[in-house]
């Protein structure tokens, strides 16, 4: 197997896609929005809870790829208890990590566990399957409502 | 020595001759094809997406840089050498075109930009014309989305009724109750030769005899056909066909409408311009005739020259060695494929072409894109523009693999080893 294709699938990402966390709907959410990968189909629900512009509680519905399934399941794993800025502060350098690679300025053990998607920024046609739960996380926090 | 078991009889033209997928000489065919000696990844190409596009034979290529440097100008406008050059190139394509379709007159074949303008553009002059409010447009579960957002337009603009007939799960069309669909207020019948999803090859002759019973037009749309399959719009008896370049080894952006004279003459334009007019002043605008009145602008000259060159490509192939030869790879790959564990064939219908959809266990086909794209095997993953006939299979989106004329058994070996590998990863 090719290093980039072991990088793109680390343990980490097959064991989050396989079996992802706060994989279910959340009764209470104060904020809800859809996601669509129009090249793909996927499709993606998430749930947010709201209180105090601190996320309490986050889950996700929906069906996608590996990378998708598994970069939601991350995201919602890093959220919990986050400001609603920090979130997005976090997408930020997730972002740049995605796009740019391990050498890029964002170094991964700023993330954390969403590190194990380090290995995304090798295939660019899969950046949008990374971050579709990223974007749908930011139209919720803005306005419910759904993405493209 | 292998014996051809066709799986789609009604493909294999002039059955009383005995030409097998043996009487093919693939590998010369493969040597038409420049882009097959490209490395991938640092591994040979296994290009599994013709349905997607096709690749370019040298022939076509040729034409093509020929026309543009040699023969370029405006065609229908000037009187110089090279104007009078590049419309005979210009004319010459539609007149090789006819003989392709076997279509009765030249006159019947417009150039439009691919499949998709030709459903549109049939939908904005004959639909708008001839279909009003209760009126009722009738096509089938496993239509491409450019054979059925077209026709939503058109019943938005309308007041008319869009009904689709259904599949069952091998993905065959249900015959009769797409012949109980065909009601008193049925103007428009738009249905697929070949499913690009599922391969199948729709019974064209028979759906026309049930629609003209009626009294309803026949559009089909020939995409998937045009590549694989003798067509022949007289005997077929349809009233419109579509098809694009691009998908039979021709260029992107040039494409066909095929429409029954008498019909093309009693349809409004399409778009307005030049070269669609035989005089124009600001009181009152006189049109051209078919195909002129369907081609405002200047067309795509070299993409016509190249789409000519494409038809005499496929002219230069045995026709009956080329069907069994792609019928050979496609029974094969079916086999090779359903032996791999945890891989569910999508489309198994009695009649098929060219086409192989699979999903394997919980792995989303991206993910197996991804994985055989390292391997340097190109195929196509997702909803393939048919998510109505997605949610009809139950499945989001699946793999597919394609075949042309330069595919082998050893592309399919390459895949189902390729297979094997995201197996391993996703174990």
């Amino acid at each position: 197997m090719s290093a980039a294709l072991r990088d793109l699938y680390q343990e980490v990402v097959i064991d989050h896609s396989k079996q992802p966390r706060n994989f279910r709907k959340l009764e209470g959410a104060t904020r809800t929005a859809e996601g669509f990968n129009p090249l793909c189909g996927d499709q993606l629900t998430l749930y947010v809870k709201l209180a105090d512009g601190v996320i309490e509680d986050i889950a996700f519905q929906g069906a996608g790829c590996a990378i998708s399934k598994a970069s939601a399941s991350l995201m919602t794993a890093a959220l919990k208890g986050k400001k609603q800025e920090e979130a997005l502060a976090l997408f930020r350098r997730v972002h740049i990590l995605l796009t740019e690679g391990p050498s890029g300025a964002v170094k991964p053990e700023e993330v954390g566990k969403l590190a194990a998607l380090s290995g995304v920024w090798e295939f660019p046609m899969r950046v949008k399957c990374a971050t579709l739960a990223w974007h749908t996380l930011r139209n919720a926090l803005e306005a419910t409502g759904s993405t493209q | 020595m292998t014996t051809v078991q066709t799986t789609a009889p009604a493909l294999v033209h002039g059955r009383s001759g005995r030409i097998g997928a043996t009487d093919f000489d693939v590998e010369r065919v493969r040597r038409d094809f420049p882009i097959l000696r490209e490395k991938v990844h640092g591994k040979p190409l296994v290009y599994l997406d013709s349905a997607a596009t096709s690749q370019k034979p040298q022939a076509v290529i040729d034409a093509m840089s020929r026309f543009l440097l040699k023969e370029n100008a405006n065609v229908h406008r000037g009187v110089h050498y090279l104007a009078e050059r590049a419309t005979d190139a210009y004319e010459g394509a539609r007149s090789k075109v006819q003989r392709f379709l076997n279509a009765e007159h030249a006159e019947e074949i417009i150039f439009v930009r691919g499949t998709t303008e030709a459903i549109n553009l049939v939908a904005q002059t004959y639909g708008k014309t001839h279909l009003g409010d209760g009126d009722e447009v009738l096509i089938t579960e496993m239509e491409h989305h450019s054979n059925i957002v077209p026709w939503q337009m058109l019943c938005e603009q309308t007041g008319a009724r869009l009904r689709v007939a259904p599949i069952n799960d091998t993905g065959e069309l249900l015959l009769e109750e797409f012949e109980k669909l065909i009601g008193p207020r049925t103007r428009l019948v738009a249905v697929t030769h070949v499913s690009n999803v599922l391969g199948t090859v729709n019974p064209i002759r028979r759906i026309v005899e049930m629609a003209h019973a009626r009294g309803a037009r026949v559009l089909v749309d020939g995409a998937q056909a045009a590549p694989h399959l003798d067509i022949d719009v007289q005997a077929l008896g349809c009233d419109f066909y579509a098809f694009s370049g691009h998908k039979m080894y021709g260029p992107t952006g040039i494409g066909v409408l095929y429409g029954r004279s008498e019909l093309l003459d009693a349809m409004p334009p399409y778009q307005g311009g030049g070269d669609m007019i035989l005089s124009v002043s600001f009181e009152k605008t006189i049109y051209n005739k078919s195909p002129a009145k369907f081609e405002a602008g200047t067309p795509n000259m070299a993409g016509a020259v190249g789409l000519g060159a494409a038809v005499d490509f496929l002219g230069s192939l045995n026709r009956e060695a080329l069907v069994a030869h792609e019928q050979d790879v496609l029974d094969y790959g079916i086999r090779a494929l359903a032996e791999v564990p945890g891989l569910r064939l999508i489309g198994t219908a009695r009649g098929k072409a060219s086409v192989i959809s699979f999903v394997l266990d919980d792995v989303h086909p991206h993910d197996i894109g991804t994985i055989l794209d390292r391997e340097g095997i190109a195929i196509r993953t997702g909803h393939h523009c048919a998510q109505p006939l997605m949610s009809r299979l139950g499945v989001v989106a699946t793999a597919r693999a394609s075949l042309a004329c330069h595919s082998t058994r050893r592309d399919i070996d390459a895949l189902v080893s390729g297979l094997g590998k995201v197996r391993e990863i996703f174990r």
